[in-house]
Formats: C-alpha cells, sequence, structure tokens
C-alpha cells in the first residue's frame, strides 16, 4: 500500500516536471525531433488503426443490421454505427491499440535508454533527458493519438467498413445511411467529445508509458516489466476515465 | 591553483539499508590519472555519481574546484559536468545518432559553435581514438572496444577539466585494453586534463595510474602509487592485487562447513 502511494506520488512529480518542462522546451523544440517522433509514434500505428477500424465497423453493421431488421429499423444502421463509433467505441478502442502499439514501445525505449546508461549520459552532458527525450515524445503522443482517432472512426463508419456491410453486402440504402447518420450527429455533442476523450487518453497514455519507461529498473527484467504496466495501466486508465467521460459529457447519471 | 581538482573529505553514503562508504578521504589531483580499485560491487561507480552530483552524500563533502557539489543549484550542476566527460562501462551512446553526431551532440547543445567549427572538433577528436573513418557508422555496428572509443571522443569533445572511465577495461579483449590504456594516458597528458579511472583491473590501470586508491567495505584500504600498493603488509591488499582465490576474503560463501552440512543430512 505505501510503496502503491509512493509511486502514485513519484508519478505525479514526474508529470509536474514533465509539464514545467513542455512549454519552455517546445519553444526551442527542434523542429526534426518532433517529427521523427510523430513518425514512430503515430505513423507506425497507422496499419493497425486501419486495419481494426475496418473490421470494427464491419462487425458493427452485422450486428447492428441483425438487430434494426426485426424491428424493420434497418435504414437507421448509419445511426447506430455513426453515434457508436463517434462518441465512444473510436476513442476507447483507438486508445487500447495504441497503448499497446505505441505506449509499450515507448516505455521500452526509454527503459533501455536507461538501462544502457543513455540518460546518465545525457545528465552528465548537461543535458536534461526531460527536455530532450521525454516532451518530444509526449507532444507526438498527444497529436498523433486524436489523429488516429479521427482516421479509425472514418476507417469503421466509411466505404471499407459499416457501410460495405451494411449498404453493399445487407442492402441498406445508401442514402438513408448517410442522412440518417448526418441527423442523428451533432457536431458539437458528439464529434467533439469524442475528441475531448481522445485528448484525454492520449494525456494518460504519454504519461503513463513515460514514467514507466524513465523509472523501470535498469534490467531487462525491469524493462520488461515496465512495459507490461504501461499496457495494463493504459487500458485501466482508458476504460475507467471513459466512464467518467461518458458520465459528465452526456450525462444521463 | 589548488593541487586538488575533486576532494572528498569523511565521505559517508548509504543505499536504503546498506552502507557503501562510511568516512572516505580521497584527493584527486590535477593533471594526474587517479586510480579507484576495489572489488565489485563495492561502489566505485557510485563514487563518480557523487563527483558528477547525480547523488548526493549522507555526510561529509566532494569539491570540485573548490565548490561544493552538493550545494550547487541544479543550474550550477549544469554547468560544472559541462566541465565533466564520463565514460560509461557501455559507452552510452545515443542509439538513434551516428558516431559523428554523437560526438557532435555536446557541442551542438553547449559550444554554440558553427557547423565547420564542430565538424572540425568532432574530426579531431575521432582522429585522436583512430575512429575518424568510422564516423558515419551507427553505434550499434561498433564493436564495444570501438563504443567506448567513440564514447571517450564524444567525452573530450567540450575540452573537459576531469574525465572519469567508469571500469573502462570490462569484457575487452587485450589489443582494445591495449588501446583504451594508451588512449587514456594520452589523452590525460596531451590535453592536460585529470582522469579518474574506476576498475578492478588492477595491472592494467596500475600501469597507468599516478596514484591509486583501493577501496573496499566503505573504506579506504590502502594508498599510494603502484610500488606503495605492491609493497603492502596487508594480505587483503595482497589477495586483491594479485586475484589469490583464497586468503582473508574466503573462496567459501559464509556458513557451516561440509562436514556439518552432511552430518545434518545424516550422512556421517
Amino acid at each position: 500500500m505505501i510503496s502503491w502511494l509512493s509511486h502514485l506520488g513519484r508519478s505525479f512529480i514526474f508529470l509536474l516536471q514533465l509539464l514545467a518542462a513542455l512549454i519552455p522546451a517546445s519553444s526551442k523544440l527542434r523542429v526534426r525531433l518532433l517529427t521523427q517522433q510523430i513518425w514512430s509514434v503515430g505513423n507506425q500505428s497507422l496499419v493497425i488503426i486501419v486495419v481494426s477500424g475496418i473490421f470494427v465497423g464491419m462487425v458493427l453493421a452485422l450486428q447492428g443490421y441483425r438487430t434494426l431488421v426485426t424491428f424493420g429499423a434497418e435504414e437507421s444502421l448509419g445511426v447506430v454505427v455513426g453515434l457508436s463509433i463517434v462518441r465512444e467505441l473510436g476513442p476507447v478502442l483507438t486508445g487500447l491499440l495504441f497503448a499497446g502499439r505505441a505506449g509499450s514501445a515507448l516505455a521500452a525505449e526509454i527503459g533501455l535508454m536507461r538501462a544502457t546508461e543513455q540518460i546518465d549520459g545525457l545528465e552528465l552532458m548537461a543535458v536534461d533527458p526531460v527536455r530532450r527525450l521525454l516532451v518530444p515524445r509526449f507532444i507526438a503522443v498527444m497529436v498523433s493519438l486524436p489523429l488516429l482517432t479521427a482516421i479509425f472512426s472514418c476507417m469503421a463508419i466509411g466505404a471499407a467498413g459499416a457501410h460495405l456491410i451494411g449498404v453493399d453486402l445487407l442492402g441498406v440504402d445508401s442514402g438513408a445511411y448517410w442522412s440518417q447518420m448526418k441527423a442523428a450527429v451533432d457536431f458539437n455533442h458528439d464529434v467533439l467529445n469524442g475528441v475531448i476523450k481522445s485528448v484525454v487518453f492520449a494525456f494518460g497514455v504519454g504519461w503513463i508509458s513515460l514514467y514507466q519507461g524513465f523509472f523501470a529498473a535498469p534490467t531487462s527484467e525491469g524493462v520488461g516489466r515496465a512495459t507490461t504496466r504501461t499496457v495494463v495501466l493504459s487500458s485501466l486508465f482508458i476504460l475507467g476515465s471513459n466512464f467518467v467521460l461518458t458520465a459528465l459529457l452526456f450525462g444521463g447519471l | 591553483m589548488p593541487e586538488n581538482l575533486v576532494t572528498v573529505r569523511d565521505l559517508h553514503f548509504n543505499r536504503g539499508s546498506r552502507t557503501i562508504y562510511s568516512g572516505v578521504d580521497i584527493d584527486i589531483r590535477r593533471g594526474k590519472i587517479t586510480a579507484i580499485l576495489g572489488p565489485s560491487g563495492t561502489g566505485k561507480t557510485t563514487l563518480l555519481r557523487l563527483i558528477s552530483g547525480q547523488l548526493k552524500p549522507g555526510q561529509g563533502t566532494v569539491e570540485f574546484d573548490g565548490q561544493r557539489v552538493a550545494d550547487l543549484k541544479r543550474s550550477e550542476l549544469f554547468e560544472l559536468r559541462k566541465r565533466l566527460g564520463m565514460l560509461f562501462q557501455t559507452g552510452a551512446l545515443l542509439t538513434d545518432l551516428s558516431v559523428f553526431e554523437n560526438v557532435a551532440y555536446p557541442l551542438r547543445e553547449h559550444s554554440g559553435k558553427s557547423d565547420q567549427e564542430i565538424y572540425r572538433i568532432v574530426l579531431d577528436k575521432l582522429e585522436a581514438v583512430g575512429l575518424r573513418n568510422a564516423r558515419n557508422l551507427m553505434p550499434s555496428e561498433l564493436s564495444g572496444g570501438m563504443a567506448r572509443r567513440v564514447a571517450l571522443a564524444r567525452a573530450i569533445a567540450l575540452g573537459p577539466d576531469l574525465v572519469m572511465y567508469d571500469e573502462p577495461f570490462t569484457g575487452q579483449d587485450p589489443i582494445s585494453m591495449g588501446v583504451l590504456i594508451k588512449l587514456i594516458r594520452s589523452v590525460n597528458d596531451e590535453l592536460g586534463i585529470t582522469s579518474v579511472v574506476v576498475s578492478h583491473d588492477v595491472n592494467e590501470v596500475l600501469s597507468i595510474a599516478d596514484y591509486a586508491y583501493i577501496v573496499a567495505d566503505g573504506k579506504v584500504v590502502c594508498h599510494g602509487d603502484a610500488n606503495t600498493l605492491r609493497d603492502s603488509q596487508s594480505d587483503w591488499v595482497q589477495q586483491f592485487l594479485n586475484g589469490r582465490a583464497d586468503g582473508p576474503v574466503s573462496f567459501h560463501y559464509p556458513g557451516p562447513s561440509m562436514e556439518d552440512d552432511l552430518k545434518a543430512g545424516g550422512l556421517v
């Protein structure tokens, strides 16, 4: 219990350090450092996000259609798919996939830098590792995850995902699919709230993965533990905060 | 100018409940190579971290050029570290940068020099360690010995006052070892810097050290130049220097004797 509390305290201090370094460091941040990180954090997660989005959209259309058709309401498929993806599944699933793909990689990378003394080396060269290593990665996570969420949602809803199954295979009218979705999904209420969620998740994944990596025990075991914890804690953070956010943003409790 | 670059007085340091140092005095003289010898796990690396201010002593002082390291503010500490070069056991090169960029890194961060000047300095330093033509390789393509030489070039890039070597000879083949020994001596003498070598490779270190300290169990056991150490009357020092398997440090892990264990198992 005490060690758990001290972890919590240390991780908050770490977060404050990170945020304190964010503004002065980002003003002199080298663009190359940031683009490099967005490339490795964001772009390299793209394939898994696109493929997952397509499959999630497909399965959602299939299940949604089977239920709706019993009420003769299959024309509303677009509403079901659109709302569930934009409000919940898009941000949450993208966050979970991102934690598994990019968060674990970040924790392992930083943890290995700790284990191979690269972080000590930077400190001894009078370079602040928080600014040089962590800030660009944190910004990259904050930029990438909301964008990936948007891509995931588009893939799920669009021509390769739910539209392919619902309209092209099961025969829902394409016009009804889009127009009902357009009528039901509100930009401020639904899309923007989804974006807020993905920003919160990005914050959590960035914080957890960098903390776990930075304080990993400098052994192969320690790095392994850091990556595992990153995935477990990020997933819990995403699912837990998602519930709170849904309650706050959409009300209903 | 005072004779000592680094002065350690009455140093106490604990890690958790484990005592690493209990009252250690060490002088590191300007322009000399000082060796810190001792068995594995005696906290030799910890000493280097205390000098660089990454750790703070529990009691006693570490002074670098007259400044108490533990009292410095973060910004002052970073200024001090620009005057320090450190060679880590693993080299600690940044794995995402080439050899050239690794050596250029501290210059780009701190010196404010133009690209042309940096190019010149980096080639100079790489030439000194014999790796000018390896400048476009990545750290993953280097052997362990080469990585350490690159790290040495990086450590001296800013023209430091003090270079600290953490176990520079561990796991090196005889040729790389010879190269490193020659480099430590030549870097020290030609650049007029001060060196601290932490190691347990006794013969290699004593062949270049001007002065040596043997540290064990939190204390300085013995200090002096190579001959003083070799002539030491202490059995422990003799066992350590000559690498005897048995002596004051027993070959067997302490505990009941073999006979007692056999009796306990009902075999005798």
